[in-house]
């Protein structure tokens, strides 16, 4: 008896990790100084330099057929950090950050006013099969129609420039955030769900702390999902019907035939599209400490 | 048709538990998913006494599973009746026992909720119930975490320790409740034979501890013998009580007990029966349900 018990002490001190907390913040650093110390960081200023010397030289220096109208590389480079920009847009110009602005505010109220419908209505139809009769059939019937063909009904059902941008933007974020929530209550192990019950929870109980919390990872990944559709749906919207914005950028200076002003719209919704995902993510790994840390263990 | 084998009289293992006798009377379960009725129990009465750790081995997929589900209220029976303590759990009348903290499953392959620490999730019972204060609560949560040998992890994740470990908070989780029966579907199925061995160990001196039944569900013969006073083979699919052996080797019992004498006995008078089922369960190609 001594002996095994002995076992059984020394396999729990093996086991017990160390209590010593992981932020997210100290992870994010990890992860930093890794991948520093890894060839990933080279390769990728690798894959950057090769697209852009082919740009630079297939319009500059080659001048490729059908790349001779292209704006070049230095062109816009020169362009977009210029301090007196020959078309009028450049970083050291406010209107540069207005137009950001404005596609952020409309991302923002767009995404927001999706999570806050769709979140709630995915763990329902996921949770409540009655619901789900009722619901789902209609909701998957509009979720195919692209939103493109939603604009003319947007710019009729909607006052003035902005609401119809902000509607259209949130729609598709809309369908990927419920259809995600959805999916991931049902990917909640029933085990869980039947030992909350054992352990005396009620329907609501369950809910709140089985349901909800369970469902979290795949919420998430709608999330990641919805802004990246909303920057689509947003530079549709914008192109269409609205002022300002970086939709409207391209779209005008295209009009306008300014050519490099594309180009600086469009690197900039990379970036600024790159950024919200990145908060996304992070969001995400701040509302989920359980599962950065069983990742976490994963990598080591 | 009633169960082939002889029924023992119900009488306490453990003189001090009084409480969590099972009696299932002729249960039978018929899933008809598609038309085609399936019987996953068959006619099945087992007499558990209070505190009596009742082992139930079978191949997989004979329908144990089922049986455990009916008691903890997870699904209804088709006939017959499941008392607790004289008390109806289900049977004529109400088909499916309402699911509560006095009969609670520890699941095969773990559910303590991944996003919960370990500490909340053994708080979590009680904290739903609502009885006591959070600090009375989190209080005897702390008590019994050092008592089973997991202090230190109270604020890591389940994710975050080792399944070895992960088992134990579950039980734990369960006792914070005072349960009357433990019902245990297969739990240490996916460790490893030298965590296994640690881990009954530990079931054992838990069991010691608090005064509960135990139903447990295995295949795993040495585990059975090992912890049970008595092994009910049951037949595969359809499930009934096919032979009872046992175990007649005093407790409490450490690892010792699987290098004497009497153990090798009971091993090799239930193996023929467990094989027999084990090859009959094969042939019919049953898969795990």
């Amino acid at each position: 008896m001594a002996n095994s018990s002995e076992v059984a002490d020394s396999a729990v001190s093996m086991a017990a990790p160390q209590s010593t907390e992981i932020s997210s913040m100290s992870l994010t650093m990890y992860r930093v100084s890794n991948w520093l110390k890894s060839p990933r960081p080279y390769l990728m200023v690798i894959g950057f330099a090769a697209v852009l010397s082919f740009w630079y030289f297939a319009v500059e220096v080659w001048k490729l057929p059908r790349f001779q109208d292209m704006p070049g590389l230095t062109e816009v480079f020169s362009e977009w950090f210029s301090k007196d920009p020959y078309y009028g847009l450049s970083v050291y110009t406010p209107e540069y950050y207005k137009h950001i602005g404005i596609s952020l505010r409309r991302i923002g109220f767009a995404f927001l006013l999706a999570t806050g419908l769709g979140v709630p209505l995915g763990l329902f139809l996921g949770w409540s099969k009655t619901f789900r009769e009722y619901v789902f059939p209609l909701f998957e019937l509009f979720r195919p129609i692209p939103v493109l063909a939603w604009v003319p009904l947007a710019i009729i059902m909607f006052v003035g420039s902005e609401t119809p941008v902000v509607f259209l933007t949130f729609l598709a974020s809309f369908f990927a955030t419920t259809l995600n929530t959805m999916l991931g209550v049902e990917s909640i192990d029933e085990s869980y769900s039947r030992a909350a019950r054992c352990l005396g929870a009620n329907r609501w109980q369950t809910f709140k702390h089985v349901v909800v919390p369970g469902a979290m990872p795949y919420i998430f990944t709608g999330l990641q999902i919805s802004i990246g559709v909303a920057w689509f749906s947003l530079v549709a919207g914008e192109m269409v019907s609205g002022q300002f914005g970086l939709g409207y950028v391209i779209n005008t200076s295209y009009m306008m035939i300014e050519y490099p002003k594309i180009i600086i719209g469009m690197i900039t919704l990379g970036i600024v599209g790159y950024s919200t995902s990145a908060m996304v993510r992070l969001l995400g790994d701040y509302l989920m400490q359980w599962r950065v840390r069983e990742l976490a263990l994963g990598d080591s | 048709m009633t169960a082939v084998v002889e029924q023992r009289m119900a009488e306490p293992v453990n003189e001090s538990v009084t409480k969590g006798s099972l009696r299932i009377d002729d249960v039978v379960k018929i899933y008809d998913p598609d038309g085609a009725a399936v019987m996953a129990v068959d006619h099945c009465s087992i007499d558990i006494p209070a505190g009596e750790i009742c082992m139930i081995v079978g191949p997989s997929g004979c329908g144990k599973t089922t049986l455990l589900n009916a008691i903890a209220g997870f699904h209804d029976i088709t006939s017959g009746s499941i008392h607790m303590d004289g008390e109806l759990l289900c049977g004529p009348g109400q088909m499916q026992a309402e699911p509560g903290s006095d009969r609670i499953v520890v699941f095969q392959n773990g559910a303590l909720f991944p996003w919960k620490t370990n500490l909340d999730n053994i708080a979590f019972g009680p904290m739903m119930a609502g009885k006591l204060s959070k600090s009375e609560i989190y209080e005897k949560a702390r008590t019994m975490m050092a008592d089973a040998g997991l202090s230190g992890t109270e604020n890591n994740y389940p994710g975050e320790i080792s399944s070895g470990l992960r088992r134990r908070v579950e039980i734990v989780r369960a006792l914070m409740n005072d349960p009357k029966v433990l019902l245990f579907d297969e739990p240490y199925r996916a460790l490893d034979s030298l965590t296994k061995s640690v881990m009954h160990e530990a079931l054992l001196e838990i069991y010691y501890r608090n005064k509960v039944t135990i139903f447990f569900i295995t295949h795993d013969l040495e585990e059975a013998i090992f912890l049970g006073h008595r092994l009910i083979i049951m037949s595969s699919r359809p499930c009934k009580p096919k032979k009872i052996v046992e175990v007649d080797i005093p407790h409490p019992r450490d690892y010792s007990v699987l290098t004497s004498a009497r153990f090798r006995e009971i091993m090799s008078e239930a193996k023929g029966v467990v094989h027999e089922e084990a090859q009959k369960a094969f042939d019919a190609g049953e898969k795990e349900g």
